[in-house]
Parts: structure tokens; C-alpha cells; sequence
């Protein structure tokens, strides 16, 4: 993977550096808060509900044990011991107090990470399939190019102020885990006459105005990446409205502008763009190729494997459901699960999180990746160790054999933390997680996201069930999406109608559960496939109870 | 007609800690909900906001909260208020573990 150059721990620690003086300017009351707060939030530095939080990249949701470690040492050493995965592949700690950030921030530039731009009106971090380097269903590992794209963004002079945050992700899979259409630009990696480029999708996004990317572009050749990324960025920078917050994203300028006028105005930027780049960027793309090569694998037999998935039942559970395909032979993709019945999605404590470091060391050459569903996964893994994997994780509470099953909750953090929500989420997804755990093997694949806001940090509406999270009249009511999808075949969910209270949500999908189970063909059919099949007129039955369902109530 | 003033407390982060604070009869400022003033006069509220925004030194965002008597203090009059003045529902972290001890 990557490591720091000279000129990114210089640049890091000159930021540090200027961070750390506005932190003693602030408390010596040299600054206001209204001159602070751009200057925190640059820094990823926000204030909640009930203390600060840092937010910190993770580029690419790619991680090394040591990086891992220094994470748990930050949680315990100036929070409360745990942390919080996010959607988009960062991590956030709950509870630091202003005078200790910029310590954190040093120690995490000791190991090559840093909070800047996890804020503002910029290039946020890129984020990346999960499984990036890995899967056997991929033409190429994408990496690469999202380290090209974080160090073009990072303190891009340009894109400091765009009208709007801006949200980047990239697969290089055909089978998207990385919601590239529910993003600013969506990178997908495609061939085309054996050359590898990119469909580059535009104006995706969730939040109060939902959008499913457009195609921008069906191929664009690596090596024109870079500038027609940028051209559409000066597009948008030069066109996106900036008279209303709510109308700022990219999503509503090409809603206004029309999908084509987008394609002509960034393709006379490119023209213009194209020549000026001069391919510097294509000399750093084949530096940065090197560092991700993929590791050294090994050839030994699977034998330990195949015996303990004959004999161990709850082994043969987790390889079941937490182990997706590897390109090597011998090699599987490990996905630790954070929700275990009843935790809260995408925390881990500092212990838990030196023991994923340390196996990621021992068994995972050294690379651990968070994912934007919020587990931990282990990219490598050879197929003789997952039983002492598997073992170890057990010990820890991170065994759980749950991945894409129910229990698999995207949440926000909702109003328990977060200043801008309307309602709980994480209580929610405890709820739903342990009344459903002792049935989830039979009902199967089913993603339920979770947001406590409309600004849908838990993908509502890219849920097989969305959860949305709102305040009616002093009360927290819960709206219901029905069959949204957030892969490469991506939709949004369809409101299934009024909303629930607190205590009724749990109920409320337990009826939509009981009904797809009374619906589905097979056991083989999973929910969102009868959800296609059907409509979603059965499920709002169930639901309100209305239709055949109101004779049976 | 005007509108009918919501009975309010003055609340506010702490600069240092990020800490939910509250506004006393005395001046002060708490971490306990119940030890807020609590106001029932829109122009008193004002005022004591006014005092509270004057305080950049050690306060965020102070506003005024909703908020109605109890029997041991003022107690918090929406969900929100009610999350801020005792922690997360899910860990005993924040103001509820303080009392714990």
C-alpha cells in the first residue's frame, strides 16, 4: 500500500503545526467561534451533540496493522476506548477534547493519516470497493487511481470552496459495493478494445434530494482520467449554484441544466485541460501501481480449512456468510462483522481493534479495509488460516456470521451524537438486529440502512428497507423505504407511507418480514428479488394493514 | 397576536470539553439540566442569551431550549433536550455516567 512521501509528512505537519496555533489562539480567546469553526471543520473537527468529534480518513478504506493500532491507541488514550466506522469509510471518535486534538492529529501523522478535508465544500475523502485488490470479480484493483485522485484533491488550490461538498468513488469491479451511483462522480472501471478506462457517472447522490447518477461518459482512457475529472469539478465549480445550501450539490446542476449541456460544457473544459496536464499524473499512476501490488502470496495446502468447515458447524456459518471470493487460488476475502446482535453498527473498541491489527500482521499480510456497509475486512487471507482466524476472532466478540443477512445494519449515529439528526438510529438497529437474529439465516440476504436524518449518512433511501429517522411534532417517527438498491443496478427505495412511532418500528418490519416470507417463492428468492417481482403493494399491506391483510388482522 | 413564549433554559457547548451546559439563577453555568434557570418570560430569556453569546471565551452555540418545571428543577421539554442533558442511548457515556459515580 501507499506510505507518505517526504512531501506529504512535510505538508501534514505544517498543517499540523498551523492547527495547533489556531487551537491556542481559540482558547486564549485570540479567535472567535465563527473565525474558528471553518478552521476546525477544515481539520474534521466538529462540534455534536454532546462533546466534539474528529472524523478521520480513511483513504480508500485501506488500512495497515500499524495504522489500525494507532487508531486504538487514540481511542483509549483521549476518548472512551472505542471508535465509529462510517459510510464513508472514515472514522470518527465520539468524545475528544479540544485541547487534545492536535496531539491526535500528530499521532496520527505519525502513522500517515490525517482528518483534513472530512469537512467543508471540498473533495471528500474517495472511497473504494472495500474488497479493492481482492476480488475475483475484478478487472483491476482501483486503488491506484484513488490515491491519484486524494492527492490531487488534497489542498487542490482550486476546489477548497466548491459550491458543495463533493463525494468521489471508484470500483474496479463490475459488481459495484461502493455505491458509485449514489455519489457526486461514480468511477466505474470498464475495457474497452482490451484498454482499460472508465464510465464516469455524474450527480449521484441521497440527502434530501435523492439521485441516481447519470453516465457522464461510457469510457474515458486512464490516461485522460485525471483532466476530465477536473474538468468537471471547474464545471461545477463554475456552475453549481451557490444561492442555496439545499440546491448546491452537483445532482441539481445537472437536474437544472440537463444531462447534456453537462457532457458539453465539461468536454470544452477537458479540451482545454487536456493539454495542460502533459501526463506528470500518469508517470506518479505507475509509481503508486507498485506500492499497491499485491502481496506475496502463498501456496500451501487448504486442508485445515476444508476440515474444519466439514466438522465446525458455526465455522462452516462464518464461511458461509463473511467469505467472498479471492482472485489467488487458496485465498479468501475475510469480512469482519461490527454488528454483532445488539452492538452498535461500526463501533469497535481500542481492544478489538489491536486484535484485528494484530491478525491482519499475523495472518492478512498486513492490510485491513473498512467498508462503507461499516465492517472490517481482511483482503487476504489464506484459506489454511481462517480457522485459527476465525478462533481468535471469537474470543474478541467478532465472530458474528452475519454479513448481508438483517443484522447487517447500515446506521448513522443518529440523534444519540449527531447535532443535525432528527431522531435516533442506533437503537433502532440494536432492536431490529436482536429480534430478528434467531430466524436471519432463514430470511436471508436483506439490507436494512438506517438514517436519522434527511441528509441520509445511513443510505436510507439505497436500502432493501430504509429506515428514515424524522421528528414529527416532538416525536421521533420513522419512515419506511421499500426496495432500494445500492449496487450497480441501483435504485431508490419507494415510501411505503405514513410513519411509525419509536416503539412501533420494530413491529413495523417484523410485518414486512413475516409477509415477504409468506411471499417468496423459494427460500432461494431473496427479499428484493420478490420485492421486484411483486411490487411493493403486498409489503404496504402488510405493513398498514390493509388488503387481504386487513381481513387477517 | 403574538406568539405564546415556550418556557426555556439557556444552553450552550463548552468550549473545552464540548460538554452540554446550562445557565444558572445565579450566573453560573452548569452541567446539570435540572440546575437551569428556567425562564418563562420571553425578555429575561433574551436577555440571558444575550449575556450567554457575549461569553465566546468559554461557550458554543448557546440557545434557548424548551424546557417546563419538575419536581427537582427544570426538565428538558423535547427528545433532543432530553438526549443532550443525559447522554447516548447506547453506552453509559456523557452526563449519565457522571451521575453514576
Amino acid at each position: 500500500m501507499y506510505t507518505y512521501s517526504e512531501f506529504d509528512r512535510d505538508f501534514l505537519a505544517t498543517r499540523n503545526a498551523q492547527f495547533r496555533a489556531q487551537v491556542e489562539r481559540r482558547i486564549a480567546g485570540n479567535l472567535t467561534e465563527e473565525e474558528f469553526r471553518p478552521l476546525r471543520l477544515m481539520n474534521g473537527l466538529y462540534l455534536q451533540l454532546h462533546a466534539y468529534m474528529l472524523r478521520v480518513a480513511i483513504p480508500y478504506g485501506t488500512l495497515n496493522s500499524a495504522q489500525m493500532r494507532q487508531l486504538a491507541m487514540i481511542a483509549e488514550k483521549w476518548d472512551k476506548g472505542y471508535g465509529h466506522f462510517t459510510t464513508r469509510q472514515n472514522i470518527q471518535f465520539n468524545w475528544p477534547r479540544l485541547r487534545d486534538v492536535p496531539d491526535i492529529l500528530d499521532a496520527l501523522a505519525e502513522v500517515g493519516m490525517h482528518a483534513i478535508q472530512t469537512s467543508g465544500n471540498c473533495v471528500r475523502n474517495v472511497t473504494a470497493d472495500h474488497f479493492a485488490g481482492a476480488s475475483a470479480d475484478e478487472i483491476a484493483d482501483p486503488r491506484p487511481v484513488a490515491e491519484l485522485l486524494r492527492q490531487w484533491s488534497t489542498d487542490h488550490p482550486e476546489f477548497q470552496f466548491l459550491p458543495r461538498k463533493f463525494k468521489i468513488a471508484i470500483t474496479g469491479s463490475p459488481n459495484d459495493r461502493a455505491v458509485t451511483r449514489a455519489h457526486d462522480i461514480g468511477l466505474r472501471m470498464v475495457l474497452q478494445d482490451g484498454a482499460r478506462g472508465f464510465e464516469v457517472i455524474v450527480g449521484g447522490g441521497l440527502g434530501r434530494t435523492p439521485v441516481i447518477g447519470k453516465v457522464l461518459a461510457e469510457f474515458i482512457p486512464e490516461a485522460d482520467l485525471l483532466p476530465y475529472i477536473e474538468a468537471i469539478l471547474s464545471t461545477y465549480n463554475s456552475y453549481g449554484r451557490r444561492d442555496n445550501k439545499y440546491k448546491a450539490r452537483i445532482k441539481i446542476m445537472v437536474n437544472e441544466l440537463g444531462l447534456e449541456e453537462v457532457r458539453a460544457r465539461v468536454a470544452h473544459r477537458f479540451e482545454a485541460l487536456r493539454a495542460e496536464w502533459g501526463g506528470a499524473d500518469q508517470a506518479i499512476l505507475n509509481d503508486l501501481r507498485r506500492a499497491f501490488a499485491p502481496p506475496a502470496f502463498r501456496v500451501a495446502s487448504t486442508e485445515a480449512y476444508e476440515i474444519a468447515y466439514k466438522n465446525d458447524p458455526v465455522f462452516r456459518s462464518f464461511a458461509d456468510t463473511n467469505l467472498a471470493q479471492h482472485w489467488q487460488d487458496g485465498y479468501a476475502i475475510v469480512t469482519i462483522s461490527l454488528k454483532a446482535h445488539g452492538a452498535t453498527p461500526g463501533d469497535a473498541t481500542s481492544d478489538q481493534m489491536r486484535l484485528m491489527a494484530d491478525l491482519a500482521e499475523r495472518y492478512g499480510h498486513d492490510e485491513l479495509r473498512i467498508s462503507h456497509e461499516q465492517n472490517v475486512i481482511l483482503p487476504h487471507v489464506h484459506k489454511s488460516d481462517l480457522p485459527a482466524l476465525h478462533a481468535a476472532l471469537q474470543q474478541a466478540g467478532l465472530a458474528t456470521a452475519n454479513i448481508g443477512l438483517i443484522s447487517d445494519i447500515i446506521a448513522c449515529p443518529g440523534m444519540d451524537y449527531c447535532a443535525l439528526a432528527t431522531a435516533r438510529s442506533i437503537p433502532v438497529a440494536q432492536e431490529i438486529a436482536t429480534a430478528f437474529e434467531a430466524r436471519e439465516q432463514d430470511i436471508g440476504g436483506l439490507k436494512i440502512k438506517i438514517s436519522g436524518c434527511i441528509n441520509a449518512c445511513g443510505h436510507h433511501h439505497v436500502g432493501h428497507i430504509g429506515i428514515l429517522g424524522l421528528d414529527r411534532a416532538g416525536v421521533e417517527n420513522y419512515q419506511i423505504t421499500l426496495g432500494g438498491d445500492a449496487t450497480e443496478t441501483a435504485a431508490l427505495g419507494e415510501r411505503a407511507g405514513p410513519g411509525f412511532a419509536y416503539d412501533q418500528i420494530v413491529p413495523a418490519i417484523e410485518r414486512v418480514i413475516d409477509a415477504y416470507l409468506d411471499l417468496r417463492q423459494d427460500p432461494q428468492e431473496e427479499f428484493i428479488k420478490t420485492f421486484q417481482r411483486l411490487g411493493a403493494q403486498p409489503f404496504k399491506d402488510a405493513l398498514y394493514l390493509t388488503g387481504d391483510r386487513a381481513n387477517a388482522a | 397576536m403574538s406568539i405564546r413564549f415556550t418556557p426555556s433554559v439557556v444552553t450552550a457547548n463548552d468550549l473545552f470539553e464540548g460538554d452540554v451546559v446550562y445557565l444558572t439563577p445565579q450566573g453560573g453555568w452548569s452541567r446539570l439540566h435540572a440546575e437551569a434557570e428556567l425562564f418563562t418570560e420571553q425578555a429575561a430569556a433574551e436577555t440571558a442569551l444575550a449575556a450567554a453569546l457575549a461569553q465566546p471565551d468559554r461557550l458554543v452555540g448557546a440557545y434557548l431550549a424548551p424546557a417546563r418545571r419538575g419536581p427537582n428543577g427544570p426538565e428538558p421539554a423535547h427528545f433532543r433536550e432530553e438526549f443532550r442533558a443525559r447522554g447516548p442511548s447506547n453506552y453509559p457515556h456523557g452526563k449519565q455516567a457522571e451521575r453514576m459515580c
